[in-house]
Parts: structure tokens; sequence; C-alpha cells
């Protein structure tokens, strides 16, 4: 049994050799220079303008927070999609009780809007 | 398949890491991320509960406890955020002009 | 597998619905400025027609959503108490409202949010929606204390109250998950026959989510160990907000261990009588004693609020050494009731004394008050009377009813400890009493002018409980019958 697992084997011992060994080559092949430049967060490119550890504004909170209310109420639609097509045709109060849970969230989202959380100044 | 009480002692050891790290930590955001994880433990219970009695009652009570817990994120991090205006601090030690 | 869709009954939930329907539409009417001044009556015409649908559901016991809602009279009953609360808040909350209105549609709609939300946890029999409901409230509850958001003792007042509300919640969820765990259900009528049945036999685990859950009721109706929040929350909140939560999270706690000791776990709760004891021993004690060295008129109701939940836990304590005892349950829910009426009136006399700008809250402050506004004075004399239990004030009634229940579960130490702690209360109440008639006064009270809505919230308050402490017997009789 452990013969079919062999060819795995050769497979992990040829990774590891090669790409140890390009590593070695280059360590002892490849010319080393250092500068300034060289050592900067990224190398090439823009260089780098004030601290990456900044506080950035407020307004980004809310937006999560306005994300949170209404992502985690898809978690109710998941249960509901399971079983919709075999109970609608016991009637069709399980469509108007969605349509009642939406319109409840559209409400929220109504007065978000109205209140002006949506705008970013 | 992995017995219940793996499940349970899991939960358990979740729940007692968040407990502690509302008792230790001065950070309001991090107290509050202590507790989220100790509503975690209690949905990891329930769906192994759930698993264990072949009973459905426990994923709609994890649903419902998710949605819950985004409704006090919500209410949480707008006080937090509201408080760090005022104070510019979100250490609880610091937050102490009420008492007897 | 199959599905089928359960019996709904919406008429059950009738008085939630309006409750419901009234508090989206005022919050959407607060939006437009034009309209704002309408919000008030709509919500006072919403709390008429939930009275009404109350009156109909009355004795109809009706059951909904597969039994997962009830509308017995002992849910109705607890709806008639948070509405009351709710109505008696309200007419007290003019001026606040006044100061924050651009927030109208949201104070009201709060409000009413928090009193659906214990609307709910009375109406049910199923651990998932008394953890709805109670979410409901405490979440409506979090905002409205931390609602003057340029302050920084009410935001505090917020913070706290949500991190320690959070963090309980864990454990209630905990403990509903280990009683979900070991009896398999969560609705609290399987959950009593699971422990009647007696084939299983009952784990330690079920004992542990016992436990927690009166932990997480607990915390919200104040009992001794988990009261550190009280008294900051309720000094930091708005006093109409404080007034609200000082009566309907308790009656809504209340209303929770009372379904769930009569019902849920009525076959085991007499084991947990010691626990019960201690827990009513040290919120009575600790909540009198620390009271007497209060200076803040807000933080002294603060404590004097926790020591009622002790003498409420007394009645709770008896109830569960004799769990057939309906007295002992009748006088929970009178002492509840006549509580609502008193403390929400003693709050409402705070509210009449605030300035708005630098607020009046010392009890020194309250010298004089007798001979410049003898109405405010009256009222609350009556009201510290009824919170000391001084007859002929529904108060002394109430702890007459709830002493009574434990001696009657042969609990006299506790009954004896509890008259001791309602001795050391009278101090503390008539102290308030003295400085408003037999000091000189040190504020002028010529800011304080005459408030025709508030003074109805008074009078409704005094007659209340005059009423009630003159005439117990009939509603006595009403709440023996309930169960």
């Amino acid at each position: 049994m452990l013969k079919e697992y062999l060819p795995i084997l050769i497979l992990l011992i040829f990774a590891f050799v090669f790409a140890f060994g390009i590593l070695l080559l280059s360590h002892f092949v490849g010319p080393r220079k250092y500068s300034d430049v060289k050592g900067e967060p990224y190398e090439s490119g823009i260089k780098p303008f004030m601290d990456a550890r900044v506080r950035f504004s407020v307004k980004f909170y809310i937006i999560a927070v306005l994300f949170i209310i209404f992502d985690v109420e898809i978690v109710f639609l998941y249960p509901w999609v399971v079983v919709y097509k075999e109970i609608v045709s016991q009637g069709i109060f399980i469509f108007i009780e969605m349509i009642v849970f939406v319109v409840i969230l559209l409400i929220g989202y109504f007065y978000l809007w109205k209140r002006g959380a949506f705008e970013w100044e | 398949m992995v017995p219940l009480n793996y499940y349970l002692i899991l939960s358990g050891i979740l729940f007692v890491i968040g407990v502690t790290g509302v008792l230790v930590r001065r950070n309001a955001i991090i107290i509050f991320m202590s507790i989220e994880l100790m509503l975690n433990a209690v949905n990891l219970t329930f769906i192994a509960f759930s698993r264990y009695l072949n009973s459905i009652d426990g994923q709609i009570f994890v649903i419902m406890v998710m949605a819950v817990a985004a409704a006090e994120v919500v209410v949480g991090l707008a006080l937090i955020i509201a408080v760090f205006r005022i104070k510019e601090t979100v250490n609880v030690d610091e937050i102490n002009i009420l008492k007897w | 597998m199959d599905y089928s869709i359960p019996t709904i009954n919406l008429s059950v939930i009738g008085p939630e619905i309006i409750i419901l329907l009234t508090a989206v539409s005022v919050l959407i009417i607060g939006l437009f400025p034009n309209y704002r001044r309408w919000s008030i009556s709509i919500v006072f015409i919403g709390i008429i027609f939930a009275f009404y649908d109350i009156y109909y559901l009355w004795n109809l016991n009706q059951v909904g959503f597969d039994g997962m809602v009830l509308a017995d009279n002992f849910a109705l009953l607890f709806d008639i108490i948070f509405l009351i609360g709710t109505l008696l808040t309200l007419l007290l909350s003019g001026n606040f409202i006044n100061q924050y209105i651009r927030g109208t549609g949201e104070y009201l709609s709060l409000i009413l949010f928090a009193t659906l939300g214990m609307m709910l946890m009375a109406s049910t029999n199923d651990l998932i929606v008394i953890f709805l409901g109670l979410e409901t409230l405490s979440i409506s509850l979090y905002i409205l204390a931390a609602f003057r958001r340029s302050r920084e003792d009410s935001l505090e007042a917020g913070l706290k109250y949500f991190l320690l509300g959070a963090f309980t919640t864990g454990f209630l969820l905990y403990g509903i998950a280990l009683i979900y765990g070991s009896t398999g259900t969560t609705n609290i009528y399987s959950i009593l026959n699971f422990l009647k049945d007696g084939s299983v036999e009952i784990g330690i685990l079920f004992y542990i989510g016992m436990i927690l859950i009166i932990v997480g009721f607990g915390f919200k109706a104040a009992f001794v160990p988990f009261h550190m929040w009280v008294p900051d929350v309720y000094e930091g909140s708005a006093t109409p907000v404080t007034a609200f939560m000082s009566a309907g999270v308790k009656a809504a706690s209340f209303a929770v261990f009372l379904r769930l000791f009569i019902t849920g776990f009525s076959p085991i709760i007499s084991q947990i009588t010691g626990i019960l004891a201690v827990l009513a021993i040290l919120t009575m004690t600790v909540g009198n004693v620390i009271a007497i060295v209060q200076t803040n008129i807000k933080r002294m109701l603060a404590y004097s609020s926790i020591a009622h939940a002790g003498y409420i836990l007394v009645a709770l304590t008896a109830l569960s050494r004799n769990i057939e005892s309906e007295f002992s349950a009748a006088s929970i829910m009178y002492y509840i009731l006549v509580y609502t009426f008193m403390n929400i009136g003693a709050f409402g006399v705070v509210i009449y004394m605030e300035k708005s700008e630098e607020e009046v809250l010392k009890i020194s402050d309250y010298a004089g008050l007798g001979f410049k506004k003898p109405f405010a004075a009256i009222c609350m004399t009556l009201f510290m009377f009824s919170l000391a239990g001084i007859p002929p004030t529904a108060g002394f009634m109430g702890k007459l009813y709830i002493f009574s229940s434990a001696v009657e579960s042969e609990l006299y130490g506790l009954a004896v400890i509890g008259v001791l702690n309602a001795v050391i209360a009278v101090y503390y109440y008539l102290r308030v009493v003295i400085f408003m008639y037999m000091k000189e006064a040190v504020l002028d009270f010529s800011y304080l002018s005459a408030r025709p809505v508030m003074a109805l919230s008074l009078s409704i308050s005094v007659g209340g409980i005059i009423y009630l402490g003159i005439f117990p017997q009939s509603l006595i009789n009403l709440l023996t019958n309930i169960l």
C-alpha cells in the first residue's frame, strides 16, 4: 500500500532539493549591494511620505457599522430560501412574510438615508 | 464523528478566554471583542447540541444570536466612537467620572 | 424533509404589533420637522389602541406561533404594567423632548421598542423569544442611556451599561444553551415535561444552566453581586430614561422569573431556595445601607431600587419554597405594579426640580420645597412614604404582602431581615421629607413653572398608590386567580 505513495515522496524530495538548491545558488553566485532606496518598504515605485500607522477618518467606522447591520440580516434569507420551494405550494404566506421583513429593513434604510448617514461631506 | 464532549470543552475554553479578556483588558474595543468571543462560544455550543440532539432549534437560535450580536456591535461601536470623540480615549479606567 | 408552516395567530401579538407600528411611524415622522409635533399624539393613540387590544384579549387565553407566544392573563397583566410605565414616563418627558427636539423620533421610538421588548419577554413561552425580547429591550436602553451624547456622564453611563449588559448576555445565553443541551428543547412547557418525566436523570449541566439564567436576569433586575452598574447608569442617564428603566426592566425580569419558576423549573426550583434567600438578603441590605450615605437623589433612588429588587426577591424565594403558593406570586405582581407608580412618581418630582443646564440633584437642594411648591412636595412626600412602606400608601400593603408570603412559606428569618431592612430604609426616605419641610430653602425655586402634563403624570401616580393602598383586596383577588 505504501508503494502508492512513492511518487509523492519523490515529488517532495525533488521540490525541497530544487527550492533550496536555487536559494543556495543565488546566495553564493549573485552579487549583493545595499542602498537606502533598496531598504524602503516599496523598493521601486512611490516614495513613502508618511507613517503607516495613521488614524483614518471616523467616517469609515460609520460605513462599517452600516454594513454590519444590513449584511447580517441576510442570514435570515438563507433558511428561507432553502425551504421556499416546498412551502410556497402550501400558500403564499411565506412570501408575504419575507416581504414584511424586507420592508422593515427598507424602513431602516430610508431612515438612515433621510437622516444623512450616507453623506460623505 | 467527533464526540460531543470535544465541542463542549472547546466552547467552554473559548467562553472562559472571552470572560478573562473582559475582566483583564482595559481597552473598550478589546473588551467588546472578548464579549463577541463569548457569544460565539455559545453559538458553538448550540450547534454542537443541535447536531447531537438532531433538532433544528439550536441552529435557529444561532441565527438569532448572530443577528442580535450584529445589532449589539453596531450600538457598541457607535457608543465607543462617541466616547472617543469627547474623551480621546477608549481606556475604561479613564472613563470614570461617575462614582460614589 | 417535510416542511409545513406552523399555525400562526397574529392576534396573539396584537398589542406588540400596535406598539411596533407606532414606534416605526414616529421614527419616520421624526425625520420631517414640520410634522414632528404630531409624534407624541401618535404615541398616545398607539398606547390607547394597545390597551384596547389587551382589553379585547383578556380571558381569551390565545396561543400562537406553535405555542411560542401566549396571550394569557399573566402576560396581559404585565403588558398593562409596562404600558402604564411607558405612559407615565412619556408624560414626564416633555422637557427632555424639547431640549433634544431633533431626537424626538428616536427618543419616542426607542422607548416604544424597549416596551415592545418587555412585552415580548412577558408573553412568551420560549427561551428564544425571551432572549430576543431581552435584547430588544437592552439595546434600546443602551442607546437611551447615552442619549445626551454631548455629555460625558451620559456617554459613560451608556458605555458601562453596554459593556456589562453584553457581558451578562453571554452568561444568560450560555445558560440557555446548556438547558437546551440537557433537555433538547427551548420551550418552557417542554422543559417542564422533561423534568416531570423523570426517566432521564437531570444532569449537572441543567443546574449550571439554570444558575446562569438566574445570573443573567439578576443582572437586569439588579440583584446584589451584579448591581455595580445601577448607580452609575441611573445617575448618568437622563432622568426620564432613568425613571423608565428603573420600573420597566425590573418588571420585565421578574415577569420572566415568574414564568420560569412557575412553569419551566417548578419541579426542581425548591432546591435553589437557599441561593435565592442569600441573594435576597444581600440585595436588600447592600441597597439600603449604601443608600443611607448618598447625597445625590438619583443615586439614592438607584440604591433604593436595588433594595426594592431585594424585597421582591423575598417573595420570589417564598414562591420557590412553596411553588403552589398563588399568594406569593400575587404579592410579587402587586408589588411590581405599585413600584412602577411610586418609583416613576419619585423620579417625576426629580425631573420637575431639574434645571435645564445646571442640574438640581442634591438632596439638600430640596430644602424648603414644601413651602414654595406645595403640590410637588406633597407628591414627593407620598412617594417617599410609599417607598418606605408607611400606611396608608400602597408601598405598605406591598411590603405587608411580601413579608406575609415569606411567613406563609415558613421563611421566618428572611421575613425578619426584610422588616429590619424596611426600618433602615425609612431613615433615608424620610430625610428627603425632613429637608423639604423642616429646612430653610437654599435655592429660590422661581425657575420652576407650572407644568400641567407633568402634574397629570404625578397625579396618576399618587392616585395609584393611594387607591391601591386603601383598596388592595380586589386587585389581590384578581392576581391570585391569574395563574
